[in-house]
């Protein structure tokens, strides 16, 4: 146990075992990203994987729509300590993506309109953990909250799953990305913990 | 691998009330590695059965050795924020761990032209930004463009109306403005920020922090003057949290 806090007896709110340890719950849904948001007009979107041997795969609105949908409903963990849970989104499983996408890489670097980028192993991407989605709750995904589409990895802390995604680039090294570069966790496992480099 | 980040204890060296609802708290942190202006920490609180708490905090100054400040808003209906602000007492301890955060950072060595735009308690680690201009004899042009409700809700009131060469201030009321006050109160603008700002030409790093509607608000005005996004640098406080 750590070092008592005079005083301190905290707000115990309902959460139990859904809770990984250090976060608390929101019932809303607060925004966080490094810099402003981009406006990515539909028409120009584009969805790529770029496989190790420079082989480019590519989606465009219409395409990426024409996918079949998914709407998974899962709890999301932000490195900032909250918790959502219950979260309802709609978009398309990387398994439909990867489907005829030939890769011995075991590395992905997501990228995304507005330079954000984030990494992660590949098969955090497959069987059915992670998806392109382009609507929560219902509606179309607001440009605070990643649309038109991000990434929803829902298992790792909540930085992972980038905003205005714009495609993944398979490597067969890793290599880390803006918050994975400055100090953050590599791989960020809320039920670990792993916030930071070295936890 | 660089350092771990590991759990330190702190003892509150002493506290001051910012506003009604804000305090600024001193605490001794044996180890402390040192920072840079931006960053914040993570503070754990736990009770004496063992229940823990954390959430994280903007540095509101320099290191000052192994001491450290955090100015802290209280957050209604918050967990730890509460705490801080009217339980806590000096003597006591809690822990803390970092500096985390290695993007919304000034480090003295730049000499670009800052633009900083703070909404509430947005101000907190823009402040420790100007005091670190300050120590360094740093000759870098700032700006600071700071949006509140009214006189009663400025923090560093006293501090920051000390007039500093190379340090503009523009204060930006939302509800109530001062007697004599031009501006009338309202939400910030693209004038104010073409105003009270630097031209985008002048190639500033620009620094925008506070709750989301104002950081989405300022961020989209930057850009809309041409500010290009890479220089824009955003950290947002949620409605939640505390």
């Amino acid at each position: 146990m750590g070092i008592v806090s005079r005083g301190f007896r905290g707000r115990r709110r309902e959460g139990g075992d859904e809770l990984p340890p250090g976060q608390y719950l929101v019932e809303d849904f607060p925004v966080l990203s490094a810099g402003p948001t981009p406006r990515v007009p539909l028409d120009r979107w584009e969805f790529a994987i770029d496989t190790e041997d420079g082989q480019t795969h590519r989606w465009s609105w219409q395409e990426f729509m024409a996918l079949p949908m998914q709407t998974p409903t899962v709890d999301i963990h932000c490195v900032t300590k909250w918790t959502k849970l219950g979260t309802t989104w709609e978009g398309v499983s990387l398994d439909v993506f990867f489907e005829d996408v030939e890769s011995a890489a075991e590395y992905a670097l997501v990228y995304s309109y507005g330079g954000y980028t984030t990494n992660l192993p590949l098969e955090e991407l497959l069987d059915g953990k992670a998806w392109i989605v382009h609507s929560f709750d219902g509606e179309e995904l607001e440009p605070r909250h990643g649309g038109p589409a991000r990434l929803l990895v829902p298992h790792l802390y909540f930085w992972k799953s980038a905003k205005w995604v714009r495609g993944i680039r398979l490597l067969n090294e890793d290599s880390p990305g803006v918050w994975e570069t400055a100090g953050y966790h590599n791989y960020g496992d809320p039920w670990r913990e792993q916030r930071y480099e070295g936890d | 691998m660089r350092r771990r980040l590991v759990w330190r204890a702190a003892r509150l060296h002493e506290s001051r009330a910012e506003t009604a609802t804000a305090r600024t708290l001193v605490f001794d942190v044996p180890g402390w590695p040192g920072h840079v202006a931006g960053q914040h920490v993570d503070v754990r609180l736990t009770a004496d059965d063992g229940y823990t708490a954390q959430r994280s905090y903007s540095l509101a100054a320099p290191a000052d050795g192994e001491r450290i400040e955090l100015t802290v808003e209280t957050v209604p209906d918050g967990e730890v924020s509460p705490y801080l602000n009217e339980v806590v007492e000096p003597g006591d301890q809690v822990e803390i761990r970092g500096p985390v955060g290695g993007w919304f950072v000034w480090r003295p060595e730049s000499k670009a032209p800052v633009v900083l735009v703070g909404g509430g308690s947005g101000i907190v680690p823009l402040m420790a930004m100007i005091r670190a201009r300050r120590q360094a004899g740093s000759r870098a042009p700032f700006r600071l463009l700071y949006s509140l409700r009214d006189q009663d809700s400025r923090y560093f009131a006293a501090e920051l109306r000390q007039p500093e060469a190379g340090l503009d201030i523009a204060y930006l009321y939302t509800r109530a403005t001062p007697s004599g006050a031009a501006r009338p109160a309202g939400r910030i603008t693209l004038a104010d920020l073409a105003e009270g700002g630097w031209p985008a030409d002048f190639e500033p790093d620009c620094y925008v922090c506070g709750p989301t509607g104002f950081v989405e608000a300022a961020a989209d005005l930057l850009l809309a003057l041409g500010h290009p996004p890479e220089r824009i640098r955003t950290e947002r406080f949620g409605p939640t949290g505390g």
